[in-house]
Order: C-alpha cells, then sequence, then structure tokens
C-alpha cells in the first residue's frame, strides 16, 4: 500500500503525480475464498478490512454488484452520532464513534471525520422529556450528551431561529459533541484500500444471484454474474438490498426498503458550524467542507428500489429547515438523491448468524447506517470470524422479533401525548 | 408524488393517500395455535420486493377506503389497482398475481 | 454613449433604454434586454470571477444556464441577498447591484490566487492522502482553513422576506423547452384542442430561433416566423405559455416541477410581488425539447477570461449586440462554429484565425465560410493560450497525419477565443424520467432510448441537429402527444431553409506535443478539474465514471457537469482505454438548474407552515392568561399563571384548587370515536383488552389499547352509549392513529362485522369538572337527569341537557376528586363553559392547564400512554393486567403477549419513587441504578417516567419504570442524577388517596 502523507503528496506533485499506484486492485475472482462478503459499501468493505487485518482471513472476496461504494454509503448525509436511548444501541453506536475517533490515522486515508456536534433540538413538552431521558442515559452509559437551553444552543449555532413566534419554537436540545461528520466516499476507498493491501480481492461488477447450500443446508457457495465461487462463509451487507440476497437462501426477514432522500444547496462560505436535527419539523442539516447545506429528512413512504422519491418530501423538508433557519430560504437546491434504506419493525439493526450455517447477515440499519459503519464492520467481521456475536452485537438478533426482544428507538421518540 | 388509481375515485394524488404495507397478509384466525416463530412471521417478516408488489393503500383523503395496488417497485409503475377482497390479479408482468 | 463592444444595430435589445448597473461598485450602464454577462461584455468586462480550487481568473463562457465561472451575488438590500448566480441568467434591471465571489479583497488581485504555486500539490483528491497528522490538528486547523477556502458565494445573513407560491396544474401535453422544436410541437398539440403548457427557462421563447439569422421558415425570415407563432400560441385559450420557468425535475407518473421566476428581472422599487412560483404539473402527456448544449474544446489555457463558446459568442452578438472582442480567433472542433465565424465576419469582426481541430474538417457551413472569404486552417490544435486576466494570445500547432503533433506552436495574438466542440443533447430529463439513455456512435453521445413515461423527446436533445430536423420532429412529437392524450390531430409541417451543419464533433482532450510541459487544460471549469486530474483518478485505480466524478468532483459544480460531463467522458476513455458507451454516464438528478429553497417551501412558512389546532374553549384560555404547550399540531393550555406567578407556582395552586374545591379543564383535545352497529360489543372485544360483553348501557370502562406486537399503544375511557353504540375516548396525539387502526380491521380483517366508526375529536368539546363541588356546580345547571351517587355513579354515562343543549354527560375522574366530563357539541362549547365558570366561582372554581392535570393523575398513579409507556410497555408492566378480559380467546395484541420476552421476570414495573429529599424534584428521564457510585457503563434499571412537585403530598413524587419493581417495595435505589446519584425509596404507584374513596363523593 503506497503510503499516504504530505511528503509522498509533496514529491509526487514535483513528479506532475506520475507516481500514484492503484489504490486497490482488479483482480479476477478466484473459484473459492475462505470467506465472501456481499455488498461493497462502507460496512461490507469495512468487514472485509476486519477480518483481514484482526482475524487473519485474508484470502477473501468483497463482491459487489456495482462500484464499490454506489449505494447508501455515497448517498447518506454523513451524521455521525451515538446519543442512542437503549443500553444496547448506545453500546453499538459508541463503540462506532470511538472507531471512527482513529479511523484516518488506522486506514492511512484521510476519511476528514469532524466532531463537530450534532445538535438535537426540542420543540415541544414531549420533545424535552424525551431528551432529558436520553441524556441521562447517555451519561450513565459513559456516551457524551448534554442539555443546551434555546440561547446556549444558538451561540452553538448561530444561524438557529430561537424566537418564540414559530409554530414550533425552539425550547431547547440535545447536543452530542463527539458527534458530526465525514466524508462518505473516503470511507469507503480507505477500507477498501486497506483490505487490497492485506489481499482482499475487491470483486466490483458483480451480482450474487444465488446462494447455493449443502445437504446439511450450510453455506456451500455462490452463483455470481462472474462465476460460481466456493465459500463457507458469506456475510451479506447489502442494506437495501438485504431481502433479495438473503431471499436465495431461503431467509426472510423484518425488512422493507424505502427510498431516502437527501439535497445539497449550492456551496458557500462557512456558515454553519455544526449537525442540527429536528424531529419534530423534520430535517436536519449540516455543511461540508465544500460549503454545500448537506440536507436530509425522513424516507418516502412506499417501498421502493428506485433509489428516488416524491417531490412533496423536498418541499416539505425544506421549508422546516427555512423556519428554522429563516436566511437559507435564498438558498438553491443545487442536487437531490435517493438511496434506499432497509428498515426494521423496531428501527434497530440486525448483526447476527442467520438460520442458516455459514450465513451472516448486518442489515435494518434504516436511515442510520452511516454513522455505524466502523463499528458494524468489525462486528460484522468478529461474528463471521468467530462465527458467535461480539456482546455488542448480541442483542440484535434475528430471532429478539420472534421472542419480543426489540430495541426500540423510535418509538419512544415517536409517541407525542 | 405517485398518481395513484383509487378503484372507487379514479387517479388521485399520493398526498391523498396513507400507504398499508404489504397486501394479502390475513391475520391468523387462531392465533394462539401458532408458534412464536409463525407469529413473528406474520407480524413481521415481509417479502420486500424487487419487482411487482401488491400492496395496501387507504385514501384517507378521499374515499376512506383500504384497496391494494400491484406496483413495481423497480420503477414505481402501478401495474393493477383492485378492491379490498379481490385477489390479486394476474397480470403479464407480474408472475405472483392469481392463477 | 454605448459601450466599447457593443454593436452598431441589431440584437433583440432595446438600445433606447439604458440602464445604470453596477458591478463590485463600478458603475456601468446596459440596455433593456441584456443579461449580466452581455452588459459587462459590452463594457469590455471579461474577469467576473475567479474558481473554486485555484482561484484562477475567469470570464463567461457559455450565455446561458450552462454557465461555470461568472457566478455573481445580487443585493437588492441587506436582506435580499442572492449568493452564486450565473452572470449569463441574471437580467440586467435599473440599479441592479451585483458582485463577483470567492475572492479577496478583489477579483482582480486576489489572494486565493496564490494557491496556483501549490497547484502541483493540490491535484483531485490531494486531502485524502494528507491533514491526517497530528490527529488534533484536523479538528483544530486542517478542516477550518479547507472550510474557509471552499465554498463560492456568502450566504444571506438575514431571513428572506420575499414570498413565494406555488401551484398544481394538469395538462393535456406540456411541452418543455421553446426553441423550434418546442414551438412546432406546442402549434400542433394546441390546434388539436388539448390543454397545452408551454415553459422555458428564458426570458424570452424561442430558444435558438432568438440566435438565428438568415434562416427561414414557411418562407419568412426566423424572427417574423417566432413573432408569429407566439402571438398564436398567446391567443389560444387552451395554450399556457411560461417563459423564465425552468422544468427541473421529472418525477414518476408524469408530475414534472417546473419553477417560475416572477421579480427577479424588474427594478427594486417593482419587485413586490411573489417572487418564485413552483408548479407541479400532472401532464398527461410531456413533449421534451430541451435542445443541446454546447461543448467546450478541452486545451492548456482554454479557461483565460475571453475564451468562450462559440455559439455563445454568437448568441451574444446576435441577441445582445455584443461583440466578444475585436480581434477574435475561432477554434472549430464541429460545423457549427463557422456560423458565429460568417455573423462575426458580417458585423465587421476581424478575425485574427480561424483553425479547425477536427480530423477532417468539413461541412456546409465550412463550406460556406470558404466561401464568403474566410480562411480556415484545417488539422490543428491549440497548444496553449496567453494572457492573464484576459486573453492576449492563442497558440495552435499542426496535426500530423499519425495524429502526433509537432513541438513548435505558432503564437497569434487575440483578444477572444471562440470554441466549440459540438453539442450534446440534453438528456437531463428524459434520464429523470427514468428511461436509460443509449450511445449513439455516429453522434458521439448519448442519446434517449425508450421512454418509461408518457413522453418522447424531440429536436436536438435527441439528436436531431438543424432546424428542418427540428421543426419535423417537433410537430411529429405534438401530433404525437396530442393524439395519445385523445385528441384528433391535423398533422402539421413546417417548412425551413437553411444551411446545415454537418454532425461531427470533438469530444475529450485536443492532442498535445509529446515533449513539451503543457499548461492545464480544464474540463470542469468551476470545480478545477484538469485532464491531468482525469488521468490520475484512473492511474490511482477508479474505473467508474461515478467513482472518477467524486474524486476529481468533475461534474460535481453548480453547473452539474452541462459543459463537462460529456467531455469527462472522452478523456476518461482515452485514459483507460475504454470506448466512452463502456464508461457510462453519471446518473441526473434533478432539479436540472438549482431551485431556490424558498420555491420550495411556499407558502408553508410562519402561519401557514402547520395548522394549529385549537379548541373552542382555545379564546377563553387565551383571555384568561395560559401559557400553552404543543401536543401535535394542538394547542393545549398548559398552566394559568396569576401575576407574578411560575410554573410551579401556578400547579400548585390549581392543584390545590381541583382538590379542595373544583378546577375546570378543557379535555376537548382528546380523541372521540362513535362506534355505532350490531357487530359494536364484538368489535370492540376484538380491539381491546378489556371485555365488553357485559358493560351495560350508561356505563363506562377504561379501555387499553394494544398493539398486535403486545405493546401498550393507546387508552381512554370508553362509554356504553347504548346496545349498538360506544363512545370511545382516546390520546389525544392518537386519534387518528387509533381510528386508522380501527378501520384498517374493520374493512380488511373483519369487514363481515356490522360496524362503523367515525371521529367526534371535533364535534364534541369536552369541559372537565374536578372536585368536591363539582356536583354542587353542576346542579343548577343540567335539567332532567338525578346527578346523585346513587343515579349517577362513577364511571357513567348519560345523554342530558345542559344550559338547553344536548349533552353526554360523563362521570369519570382523571385526577381521583368527584369528576364529571361534561360533551356538548363544539359550537355550544364556549357558551357551556362559561356557563358553568359563572356557577363555580363562587364555590372557588379555577381553571386549571394539563401540567396540574398530570400532576393529579400522578398522584393516583394513573398512567400516561407516551410518558410512563414508550412502545415497549404491557399492561402488566404497568400494573394493567387486571384490565385484560381473562376469558376473551383473543385480541389485538394477545398473542404477542405470549411471547417470552413478554413476561421475563426483570422487566420493567410501575412504581412510585420517593426522594430521600422531599424537595428535590427529579428530572423526567434520570436514571435508576442500584448501588451508587458504580463507573460507566453503569447497570441500569429502570428510569423515572414522571416526576413533580406535589402540593397535596408537600413533598415531590415520582412515577418510574424499574426491573422487577413490584417485588421492590420499600428498597432503597438511586436515581443518577447529572449532580451524583441520589438515594430514592420505592413505594406503590399511587401517592394519594389510595383506596379511591374521594372520587365516589
Amino acid at each position: 500500500m503506497q503510503p499516504f502523507s504530505a511528503f509522498s503528496l509533496f514529491r509526487e506533485g514535483l513528479k506532475g503525480q506520475k507516481g500514484w499506484t492503484p489504490q486497490w486492485r482488479t483482480p479476477e475472482p478466484k473459484p473459492a475464498y475462505d470467506a465472501v462478503i456481499v455488498g461493497g459499501g462502507g460496512h461490507g468493505l469495512g468487514a472485509a478490512y476486519y477480518l483481514a487485518k484482526e482475524h487473519g482471513l485474508t484470502n477473501i472476496a468483497l463482491l459487489e454488484k456495482g462500484w464499490i461504494g454506489g449505494g447508501n454509503t455515497g448517498r447518506n448525509t454523513t451524521i455521525i452520532r451515538s446519543n442512542y436511548l437503549f443500553d444496547e444501541s448506545a453500546a453499538l453506536y459508541d463503540h462506532a464513534l470511538k472507531l471512527w475517533e482513529g479511523l484516518s490515522q488506522t486506514l492511512n486515508y484521510n476519511v476528514m471525520f469532524s466532531q463537530r456536534g450534532v445538535l438535537m433540538l426540542a420543540h415541544t413538552v414531549h420533545d424535552v422529556q424525551s431528551f432529558q431521558r436520553h441524556i441521562h442515559a447517555n451519561r450513565a452509559n459513559g456516551v457524551d450528551n448534554e442539555w443546551l437551553t434555546p440561547q446556549a444552543a444558538k451561540a452553538f449555532c448561530p444561524p438557529l431561529n430561537i424566537t418564540a413566534n414559530i409554530r414550533y419554537p425552539v425550547l431547547g436540545g440535545a447536543l452530542q459533541r463527539r458527534g458530526g461528520t465525514a466524508r462518505h466516499d473516503a470511507v469507503a476507498w480507505g477500507y477498501a484500500r486497506a483490505a487490497d493491501a492485506l489481499g482482499v480481492d475487491i470483486l466490483q461488477n458483480c451480482e450474487v444471484v444465488g446462494i447455493q447450500r449443502d445437504i446439511n443446508g450450510a453455506v456451500e457457495a455462490v452463483e455470481t454474474t462472474r462465476g460460481p465461487i466456493r465459500t463457507k462463509k458469506v456475510g451479506v451487507s447489502a442494506a437495501g438490498h438485504t431481502s433479495v440476497v438473503l431471499g436465495m437462501a431461503g431467509v426472510r426477514l423484518p425488512l422493507e426498503s424505502y427510498p431516502l432522500q437527501a439535497l445539497v444547496s449550492e456551496p458557500i462560505k462557512p456558515v454553519f458550524p455544526c449537525v442540527v436535527m429536528s424531529n419534530t419539523v423534520h430535517a436536519y442539516i449540516s455543511q461540508s467542507d465544500k460549503g454545500e447545506l448537506v440536507i436530509g429528512a425522513g424516507t418516502d413512504v412506499y417501498t421502493s428500489y428506485t433509489q428516488r422519491g416524491g417531490l412533496h418530501i423536498n418541499s416539505h423538508t425544506l421549508d422546516a429547515v427555512c423556519e428554522l433557519f429563516p436566511q437559507f430560504r435564498r438558498m438553491r437546491m443545487l442536487r437531490n438523491w435517493g438511496g434506499i434504506v432497509d428498515v426494521t419493525p423496531d428501527r434497530s439493526p440486525i448483526i447476527a448468524k442467520t438460520p442458516v450455517p455459514g450465513l451472516y447477515v448486518n442489515c435494518g440499519w434504516g436511515t442510520g447506517g452511516f454513522k455505524a459503519t466502523p463499528g458494524a464492520a468489525h462486528l460484522l467481521a468478529w461474528t463471521m470470524a468467530k462465527d458467535q456475536p461480539h456482546p455488542i452485537n448480541a442483542p440484535f438478533t434475528i430471532e429478539r422479533f420472534r421472542d419480543g426482544h426489540l430495541i426500540d428507538e423510535a418509538a419512544a421518540a415517536a409517541v407525542a401525548h | 408524488m405517485l398518481l395513484i388509481p383509487c378503484p372507487h375515485c379514479g387517479d388521485r394524488p399520493e398526498l391523498e393517500f396513507v400507504y398499508g404495507g404489504q397486501a394479502h397478509i390475513a391475520r391468523p384466525a387462531d392465533p394462539s395455535a401458532l408458534s412464536d416463530q409463525a407469529w413473528a412471521e406474520y407480524l413481521y417478516m415481509r417479502d420486500n420486493p424487487k419487482g411487482p408488489h401488491a400492496e395496501r393503500w387507504r385514501h384517507t383523503h378521499g374515499c376512506g377506503h383500504f384497496f391494494n395496488l400491484v406496483r413495481d417497485t423497480t420503477s414505481d409503475m402501478i401495474l393493477a389497482s383492485y378492491r379490498t377482497g379481490e385477489p390479486r390479479p394476474t397480470l403479464a408482468a407480474d408472475p405472483k398475481g392469481a392463477a | 454613449m454605448s459601450a466599447p463592444y457593443r454593436t452598431e444595430a441589431g440584437g433583440r435589445i432595446d438600445r433606447s433604454r439604458t440602464l445604470n448597473f453596477t458591478f463590485d461598485g463600478a458603475r456601468m450602464q446596459g440596455v433593456q434586454g441584456d443579461t449580466l454577462a452581455s452588459a459587462l461584455l459590452a463594457n469590455g468586462v471579461h474577469l467576473m470571477g475567479r474558481s473554486f480550487k485555484y482561484h484562477r481568473p475567469r470570464g463567461v463562457l457559455s450565455a446561458g444556464s450552462d454557465e461555470p465561472n461568472a457566478l455573481v451575488a445580487v443585493r437588492r438590500d441587506d436582506a435580499r441577498y442572492t449568493p452564486n448566480l450565473r452572470a449569463t441568467e441574471v437580467e440586467l434591471y435599473e440599479g441592479l447591484q451585483a458582485e463577483s465571489q470567492n475572492r479577496w479583497p478583489s477579483l482582480r488581485l486576489d489572494v486565493g490566487a496564490s494557491a496556483r504555486l501549490l497547484a502541483p500539490f493540490l491535484a483531485a483528491g490531494f486531502y485524502y492522502k494528507t491533514f491526517m497528522w497530528p490527529r488534533k490538528a484536523w479538528d483544530r486547523f486542517y478542516e477550518p482553513f479547507i472550510r474557509a477556502a471552499a465554498g463560492l458565494g456568502k450566504a444571506p445573513t438575514q431571513a428572506d422576506p420575499d414570498r413565494y407560491a406555488s401551484r398544481y396544474a394538469h395538462c393535456d401535453v406540456l411541452v418543455i423547452g421553446s426553441g423550434p422544436a418546442g414551438l412546432a410541437a406546442a402549434l400542433t398539440a394546441a390546434a388539436s384542442g388539448a390543454r397545452v403548457m408551454l415553459c422555458d427557462e428564458q426570458a424570452e421563447l424561442g430558444g435558438s430561433l432568438l440566435t438565428d439569422q438568415g434562416a427561414l421558415i414557411d418562407g419568412q425570415p426566423t424572427h417574423a416566423w417566432l413573432a408569429d407563432a407566439l402571438s398564436t400560441l398567446a391567443a389560444l385559450p387552451n395554450v399556457t405559455l411560461l417563459p423564465r420557468t425552468a422544468a427541473f425535475g421529472y418525477f414518476a407518473h408524469n408530475l414534472i416541477g417546473l419553477n417560475q421566476r416572477l421579480t427577479e428581472h424588474l427594478p427594486t422599487a417593482q419587485a413586490t410581488g411573489v417572487r418564485e412560483r413552483m408548479w407541479s404539473v400532472r401532464a398527461t402527456e410531456v413533449a421534451i425539447c430541451a435542445g443541446a448544449l454546447e461543448r467546450p474544446l478541452v486545451f492548456p489555457g482554454n479557461d483565460r477570461p475571453g475564451v468562450l463558446l462559440a455559439g455563445a459568442a454568437r448568441t451574444y452578438l446576435n441577441r445582445y449586440g455584443v461583440t466578444p472582442g475585436r480581434r477574435v480567433a475561432i477554434v472549430a472542433g464541429c460545423d457549427g462554429a463557422y456560423r458565429t465565424a460568417l455573423d462575426l465576419h458580417a458585423a465587421g469582426v476581424t478575425l485574427a484565425v480561424i483553425a479547425d481541430v477536427r480530423p477532417a474538417a468539413d461541412g456546409p457551413l465550412l463550406r460556406a465560410a470558404r466561401a464568403a472569404g474566410l480562411i480556415v486552417r484545417a488539422g490543428m490544435t491549440v497548444t496553449g493560450t496567453g494572457g492573464a486576466r484576459r486573453v492576449t494570445s492563442v497558440s495552435l500547432a499542426p496535426v500530423r497525419a499519425d495524429g502526433s503533433v509537432g513541438g513548435v506552436s505558432e503564437t497569434i495574438p487575440c483578444d477572444a477565443v471562440l470554441m466549440s466542440g459540438g453539442y450534446t443533447p440534453s438528456v437531463h430529463l428524459f434520464s429523470q424520467s427514468r428511461g436509460k439513455v443509449v450511445w449513439d456512435d455516429a453522434l458521439k453521445t448519448y442519446v434517449p432510448g425508450a421512454s418509461v413515461e408518457r413522453e418522447r423527446s424531440a429536436g436536438a436533445c435527441r439528436g436531431s441537429f438543424g432546424l428542418a430536423a427540428a421543426l419535423a420532429d417537433g410537430a411529429n412529437a405534438g401530433a404525437e402527444a396530442a393524439r395519445a392524450a385523445g385528441f384528433d390531430v391535423a398533422p402539421k409541417t413546417f417548412a425551413a431553409e437553411a444551411t446545415e451543419a454537418s454532425a461531427d464533433s470533438v469530444i475529450g482532450a485536443l492532442p498535445q506535443p509529446a515533449s513539451t510541459k503543457t499548461g492545464e487544460a480544464f474540463v470542469d471549469w468551476q470545480n478545477d478539474v484538469t485532464v491531468k486530474d482525469l488521468h490520475l483518478a484512473a492511474r490511482e485505480g477508479f474505473r467508474s465514471i461515478e467513482h472518477i466524478k467524486r474524486y476529481t468532483t468533475t461534474g460535481m459544480a453548480t453547473d452539474q457537469g452541462k459543459t463537462s460531463n460529456l467531455n469527462a467522458l472522452g478523456v476518461v476513455s482515452h485514459a483507460l482505454g475504454a470506448p466512452m458507451a463502456e464508461i457510462g454516464l453519471t446518473t441526473f438528478r434533478m432539479p436540472y438548474t438549482p431551485v431556490t429553497f424558498g420555491s420550495l417551501a411556499g407558502v408553508s412558512r410562519g402561519d401557514l407552515f402547520e395548522p394549529v389546532r385549537a379548541t373552542a374553549i382555545h379564546d377563553w384560555a387565551v383571555e384568561h392568561g395560559a401559557v400553552f404547550e404543543d401536543v401535535g399540531a394542538w394547542k393545549r393550555a398548559r398552566y394559568f399563571p396569576k401575576a407574578g406567578e411560575d410554573m410551579h407556582a401556578a400547579v400548585a395552586r390549581e392543584c390545590l384548587a381541583v382538590r379542595s374545591a373544583c378546577g375546570i379543564f378543557d379535555a376537548s383535545t382528546l380523541g372521540k370515536i362513535e362506534l355505532i352497529g350490531p357487530d359494536a360489543a364484538v368489535f370492540m372485544n376484538r380491539m381491546y383488552v378489556n371485555a365488553w360483553t357485559k358493560l351495560s348501557v350508561g356505563k363506562c370502562r377504561y379501555g387499553l389499547l394494544l398493539g398486535e406486537d403486545g405493546f401498550i399503544v393507546d387508552d381512554g375511557v370508553v362509554g356504553r352509549i347504548a346496545e349498538d353504540r360506544f363512545h370511545i375516548t382516546t390520546t389525544t396525539g392518537g386519534a387518528a392513529r387509533v381510528l386508522a387502526k380501527m378501520e384498517d380491521y374493520l374493512q380488511t380483517e373483519w369487514p363481515e362485522l356490522k360496524v362503523w366508526a367515525t371521529s367526534t375529536t371535533e364535534q364534541w368539546a369536552v369541559i372537565a369538572l374536578q372536585g368536591p363541588k363539582a356536583r354542587l356546580i353542576l346542579e343548577g345547571l343540567v335539567e332532567s337527569v338525578d346527578l346523585s351517587p346513587e343515579a349517577l355513579p362513577h364511571m357513567s354515562v348519560v345523554e342530558a341537557r345542559i344550559c338547553g343543549v344536548t349533552t353526554r354527560l360523563f362521570r369519570v375522574s382523571f385526577s381521583g376528586e368527584l369528576g364529571f366530563e361534561v360533551n356538548v357539541p363544539a359550537e355550544y362549547g364556549r357558551a357551556v363553559w362559561e356557563a358553568i365558570w359563572a356557577a363555580g366561582r363562587p364555590h372557588g372554581l379555577l381553571p386549571y392547564g394539563t401540567e396540574a392535570m398530570h400532576v393529579l393523575r400522578a398522584e393516583k398513579g394513573f398512567i400516561i400512554v407516551g410518558q410512563e409507556t414508550d412502545g415497549t410497555v404491557t399492561p402488566d408492566d404497568v400494573g394493567l393486567g387486571w384490565a385484560i378480559g381473562k376469558a376473551k380467546p383473543d385480541f389485538v395484541g394477545k398473542r404477542s403477549l405470549a411471547r417470552p420476552a413478554m413476561s421475563a421476570p426483570n422487566r420493567k414495573q410501575l412504581v412510585g419513587i420517593f426522594t430521600d429529599d422531599p424537595a428535590l424534584v427529579l428530572e423526567d428521564g434520570v436514571q435508576i441504578v442500584a448501588a451508587p457510585g458504580q463507573p460507566t457503563p453503569k447497570r441500569l434499571i429502570g428510569h423515572i417516567t414522571s416526576s413533580y412537585p406535589s402540593a397535596a403530598l408537600g413533598r415531590s413524587l415520582a412515577l418510574a419504570l424499574v426491573q422487577g419493581g413490584r417485588a421492590r417495595m420499600g428498597e432503597t435505589l438511586y436515581a443518577a442524577t447529572a449532580e451524583g446519584d441520589v438515594p430514592v425509596r420505592v413505594t406503590a404507584p399511587v401517592f394519594y388517596d389510595p383506596d379511591g374513596a374521594r372520587v365516589n363523593g
């Protein structure tokens, strides 16, 4: 792996950039591997990396039906935080956050992880109660989260409108200072380069079209558009396409795939210092290092694999943004796009063994997968390598739906009484 | 915004409707007879197909009826619209329709 | 006196109307009809901006919405300040104030330009390779530096006072683009009687016809034909013409988003109306006549101010009466460039050189140029340009037969370089419609493939270049669209006489000498992406155009690759050694051009942001000084402070009043559902946990509603009005959800049941009277009904009249005191409230709000759904297992309650909590631990769900959910507050009048 540094930049700059080499190889598929990851997003690429790095499994392949990072990893609004309510969730997301904190150095790739703070706004008495409960639980769980008054929220985010005469005035907010953003493409490429350097074969344009099982029902091969590949371990990290892939092994999941849209404004000079999220007025916003305001909201209401949604969703998102930040009303939307988010009934993910021996799944991240990228990757790799979940992902099984052990983050927030 | 053909009212914009999830999942007549696994199948497991999907919608800001659509989730094109209680229609584009 | 580069005559401008404007503070003049770009060019100003990364001096490249360089901010006042506008789209008005961007201290002397010294080290993706050490320097130094250098314009600093509107529209045929194809389509479709809408992003309709000289349509010069066509269309009642209206998005099922600009072109004093209007158009059929975008040539130094697209220069000449220079060099990569040469020549402009860079230079227009006496040097390439803030020369070299280039270039002085590589069909909207574009090998470009929606493309946007083809294509498209929409169409033809260009063109980088070190050849102007950057991406292993785009940022600027996408593809194809068709195109996404947030938000702001739901009593509460809280969309009175009271004082007083005399409370927001039918009780049994069959008429029961997953979703008192009629109440926030759930089961699971559910939430105003004096106060007002405890016991309902008005009078209590809820038709709500108020004042009646209501019920241990429950709580968890009808074979949620986790021993259970310090009121949500002083992560065993100071108890109280709570009575646990672990005692979750005697008063 050609090291990246200011020095190598300088040296190559003098040589007209001619000395750089491919960040990852373009190998031909081998007929067999010790393990295969299906899905070349951040989670999958990271899992391949950790399998090789931490578990010594280097004879592995990552199969991506299109181009790596082309799914949700390349389409999200880059928000990173770990201030979830339930103990299991806080542990999961904070595991990821701790990995984020050294990721650029670990991968020798600047993923531009910026801990500029995530501020969640409260607009009703119910919101305030909900956030207070989060703050208390987070503190007890060792996750940073603090309450800000409206004035303190505005001091932290000057463009914020805290006047009392809007429809849903800001009553305060919960701030996680360790939260922030990162450059999504860089995470995918950084993991890809590091995994490739350890010997992982990254196979793009390689779509899995079948999963073959032996007479005991265990995984023995995958069929792909680039030929069959024998393997006894398959980890599926395919986000919105998980139902499709797992269906090839006869596994049904509690997943539904929805369009999630996002948009950016034209770039402007720095004006927005942090991430702001509001559940009541339905929008979240930050400013990228390029200067664009990055804005998102909720999903469209129907399931779809089209990666696009309705115009009215954008209107509704932007009317909320303009109420909270009225000076942005004259800004212009530059580009809008969509991804496919796989949603579970309790809005918590599944990182687990499936009923099929040798088949593992990481899915159900819904609208919140990017923040968990290094954590999910690490835990999927662990689960595959040891054929056992790590204590952190042990609660996030498929069986919890059968048994009633749901980890329902959404329910706590949603019920206005 | 989708244009949804309500079987009672004709084409109306998506904002008049509420999505109701996968269609033809009948509540078991005797839930107590089901194992936990089977009950979880009913409650939570879904086909989530990439292709024609039979799904429920309700015309909340209109006639108020529930009804079903077959919509191709790869294009959002609506292949059929039919009333609650009717079987999934047979369509050339939809191999899962009733025989 | 006219500006130095204004021609003597010609153009579509009104030379008699001079307009004054400023650019970076410098006063200049233009004329009515100018854009800011044309006015600046007329004044000889080419330096209009600085590029994103290298801060290179830049001038305008194009004449339209594809402009990548000339981005300006326009200021009407401090609040109406708009950054990142394209000077080519800013319509000049009297008093326009514009300023350039991304430069400091000035456009001419920009400190950021020193970045060029570091340019060799700032290649694409450089920031991924560095800024990693030391770690803390990223947040503190590197990132702030990058962010300060990034961005283009400045955000407005004040709230936008302009208004925006929106409209839904339907039409039979929407024609997008009003050039020859669009006009032909519109004329043909409109003649059939179809409702036609025709939109164009430009101020004037006409598209390429606005620039044309010399062609004839149906025997008329184009400008005359255009005028006739427009007046024909304007006169037709079934036609809507929308200039200044960009079709920015194609959505599913033929919904097209249009953004109409209404006041941007007006002087400030007149720009008072709605600024922009968003149209959501549902078109039965669409004809996309979006034309084609001119492609620049890629050669070193192609970004100097004064280097423009040749067709754009022709637009400046013919439409705005402006020449780009006095000694103009033309570099032709397509036959169409010669139109510019001919028109400039006819206008008397000196042509320094005409070089043709096509491998085989030929075509009707080249021949016409030669016939006009112009000298064309074929087989050339451009190796560079000279000049700093304005181009001063162009360097050319011959291309040998084998494609190589010699080392010696010839430098030719000039003050403008006009280049054209050909035209790229605008497939953006087609692509947004989810049709697949296909590679056309003959045209060397992507064209629309099969339609997915009800649309068709016509003219240049589908590769049918030339005036005759556009007219014919458009007429066909219009006819086909109108026919498909159900109209009888008489076909139209339009005869064109014009010299048509040949089809060949140039894509990708022009060949360069191998030996010499060449300057930067730009592919994406705004983001400073060069040929070298694209080669670097290929070298680093990026193979898909999507990866290359993201790595180099080509095509990601505010022009979204309009002038760069295809050239980037050409360069990448060369770098990878793969045909362009294999590499693919990046996805086109809406908006085609940027759309103002305000336009998308429309009228949904301020009072119209979201509706306020207010009860019939609302105004009375306002008049009596209530402080309100939002519950869903409702405003509810939270407390009624007297002068000098804070919330705690007011709530304490209100609670004491309820328990000692009487309180009056507006419960109108709670959901109400009238359930009617012979199967009403059967349905209730299936939906709610309780048994309903034996509930007598006139009696009430506390109903508990679960999800199928077994968790509590709602609750409320239900009264049996008749054998076949129940009056159901729900929580305020859950009303719509509960009714929707009922409808779901009624329509799709149990359609055989004869029962109907109707929302009556807004039909009944509900006045709650709670307190020992409640009966006393009501007696005088309620007619012909015995209110005695024997006749109307707790949990009863009776129909009666109060103050002459129908009432459903409930004897219910959420406070634990003697209580009634007077339901009257909402239109009488306030009148009855005021009558009760008047009757009650002498008895000490006081109004109370939701906060006091919460405290009173907590003193009695009554749960509130959404506070004691959070979607994860079962009936048994909160001690409501008694409500379940044990004999019922099934109800919604019953099966799930039998799952293992739902009766696990250590589930959290509802308990009461007393802090050791009676004055300490814990915060909602404080976590409970068994042992103090644990390190994080602590072992959390519960949380406070409700916590209040209790006037009745004279101390604080709280409800909590604690693991195995019911077995912990009397135990000491700890509340993990922010200030430290505080000891608390577990008690029964009922604090006041535990035997419930007071409610029977």
